[in-house]
């Protein structure tokens, strides 16, 4: 455990030096970067709760499943679709994706071990923080959904990118209506 | 009308030098027909030459707030560094209202002597005269210094030159992927480092009242969490991470307090953080509707905050230990991200007219509105600590920029800048 914790504060602090020195390279997924003054007490002064933080998350590889189930890999399950999109400034699920997500539910109620991340986001119009909050309201209108089909509530992790994560770049309404979405992420237990 | 606003243009390439380690410049799209005439003369040097050219970082000060037009270098009569050089009746001839002369001397190249003198052409006087001892690399710092005791003088406001900015630049990486950085730079975008660097998303920066640290909101962890940064040790604190979003923070007045928006019940509500308790209470309570954005009044006594409950996101007004809120904004169907004058008179927010986002200004006692820019994806307004201008985010060319407008509508800058693009703008306190 010590040795744990020891190893918690050391990576963070490698990879801070690592960064300071070259910060165009060798950025990981979670990493963070104090301006170069503060790097050293970001490390030093009593930051091992950060550190510790910074050094689990680190593992975890966002926007990809980590369960690979076959049945999430058949292309022709309704599983194999894990977005749901939406209207503008709306967190109503779409008639047209109400059967994906009975299949979700159907599958998460039969796998009762199985957790399911869904992470709610917008398109870029308006207010940051504002989408921040819709993204989370659209995770839990799908979450809503896939509960009373019978998954359970300790079976989800709701989370908000707000606009940050576009999957499509573009002003156009195209990549607008692809970016008001909730994506499910299957992560294993 | 297009004649002087060519001139203006004309007048700042000739004279503003844009210093080649600045990644963000500002440029007028629209001037002042009230700006005061002011000669600069270029400071005279002795000895060792100074690695910043202070009377042009000046003139770039003044000329970038609307307020004062410097004459074109070429039209400069003579170049008078001292007081009894000084012939009033030729700057008289020209108009200028204003006269500011000074010099700059180093034995050795590391500490330079500075003085300036600025005087009423008109009566003759001088208004104010300075010296100063600096090392080379308080030049530019100082040179600002002396652009605020010349606004300060001659419009008996306090100018904002030696304040900051901050800022999130997005970046991309070879691959393909993104890295972000909070920035914090000088207020004509100057000198920018880097406080913060992340894989992850930066929102939301915020400023302590007393300009040493920041609030904001990252995604380090994979969530919405708020973080507070103290600036000059870099040290850090993780102070909301709790289930569901952590986000929009706002420091109270006072600076004892963090405004912010949690989900931890459930739904987005706004709540009250003390810092060194590290108690919370909440304040609003609408389980249906989006609560977020909130923003002190000077009092320390209400928050304003955006909110959905009528159905689309308008402000709405609280006291800060909860109770009942009312509602602010009932022009237009979008109106979201208030920030306060620091008079608390005016409210600055994004106002969609037909689906494009703007900067609007509400006057908080009358209610009037007004838009003041047309540019079409407006974000997040940040009041300059004068109440003069309103920095905020825009997009050209469908890249993230950073674009200020005064709270007349008047005067029009956009700090362009190269590589990256720049987004939620937060102007700092005066210095302390």
């Amino acid at each position: 455990m010590k040795l744990f914790k020891l190893f918690a504060i050391i990576l963070p602090l490698f990879a801070l030096a690592a960064c300071s020195s070259s910060p165009d390279k060798g950025m990981q997924e979670g990493d963070v970067l104090v301006e170069d003054r503060g790097a050293e007490s970001a490390g030093v002064d009593g930051q091992g709760a950060d550190g510790e933080d910074m050094g689990a998350e680190a593992k975890v590889v966002v926007g990809e499943d980590q369960y690979a189930g076959n049945e999430l890999n058949d292309p022709d399950s309704p599983l194999s679709n894990r977005t749901v999109y939406f209207e503008y400034d709306s967190d109503v699920v779409r008639n047209e994706d109400q059967q994906t997500l009975q299949a979700h539910a159907a599958y998460l109620a039969e796998n009762p071990n199985l957790t399911v991340r869904l992470e709610g986001h917008t398109d870029e119009r308006g207010s940051r923080e504002y989408n921040l909050a819709l993204g989370e309201r659209r995770a839990l209108s799908v979450r809503r959904i896939l509960m009373l089909q019978g998954a359970s509530i300790d079976q989800f992790q709701v989370t908000s990118f707000g606009e940050e994560r576009p999957a499509e770049e573009g002003g156009d309404e195209y990549a607008w209506s692809q970016n008001r979405r909730v994506e499910l992420v299957y992560v294993g237990r | 009308m297009f004649r002087q606003w060519f001139k203006l243009i004309a007048l700042l390439i000739a004279l503003v030098p844009w210093p080649a380690h600045a990644l963000l410049t500002i440029e007028i799209t629209g001037g002042s027909e009230a700006a005061l005439p002011i000669a600069i003369v270029p400071f005279g040097v002795e000895g060792y030459a100074p690695p910043e050219n202070i009377s042009d970082i000046v003139s770039n000060d003044l000329a970038s707030s609307g307020r004062f037009a410097p004459l074109e270098k070429r039209d400069l009569i003579s170049e008078p560094h001292e007081g009894q050089q000084v012939n009033f009746q030729d700057w008289r001839l020209l108009r200028s209202e204003g006269l500011l002369i000074g010099k700059i001397s180093s034995q050795d190249g590391e500490n330079y002597q500075v003085q300036f003198q600025l005087y009423d052409v008109y009566k003759a006087e001088q208004l104010v005269g300075k010296r100063y001892n600096v090392p080379a690399s308080g030049l530019r710092n100082l040179a600002h210094q002396i652009s605020d005791i010349v606004y300060e003088t001659l419009t008996g406001e306090k100018g904002v030159f030696s304040t900051r900015l901050a800022f999130v630049s997005e970046m991309k990486n070879a691959d393909g992927s993104k890295r972000f950085a909070l920035q914090v730079s000088d207020a004509d975008g100057a000198n920018p480092r880097t406080v913060l660097q992340s894989t992850q998303p930066i929102l939301s920066p915020n400023w302590s009242p007393d300009g040493q640290q920041l609030t904001y909101v990252t995604f380090e962890n994979n969530k919405a969490e708020v973080y507070v940064q103290q600036l000059s040790s870099g040290r850090r604190n993780s102070v909301a991470s709790f289930r569901g979003l952590n986000s929009a923070p706002a420091w109270s007045p006072d600076g004892k307090k963090l405004a912010l928006t949690l989900s931890k019940n459930g739904n987005p509500e706004i709540y009250v953080l003390e810092l060194a308790s590290g108690n919370l209470s909440r304040v609003t309570h609408n389980s249906q509707a989006i609560d977020t954005e909130a923003v002190w009044l000077p009092n320390g006594r209400e928050i304003l905050f955006t909110s959905d409950r009528g159905g689309r996101p308008q402000i709405y007004r609280v006291n800060a230990d909860g109770g009942r809120a009312e509602r602010v904004t009932f022009e237009g169907s979008y109106n979201a991200s208030a920030d306060i004058s620091p008079d608390g008179r005016n409210m600055a927010m994004v106002h969609a007219v037909n689906g494009k986002f703007h900067i609007a200004i509400q006057d908080l006692q009358t209610g009037a509105v007004q838009v003041l820019t047309e540019t079409t994806a407006d974000e997040s307004p940040s009041f300059a600590p004068n109440g003069r201008m309103i920095l905020y985010a825009t997009e050209q060319q469908g890249r993230g920029v950073l674009a200020a407008v005064s709270v007349d509508g008047r005067i029009k800058q956009r700090l362009g800048e190269s590589g990256s693009a720049v987004r939620e703008p937060a102007w700092s306190p005066f210095r302390q």
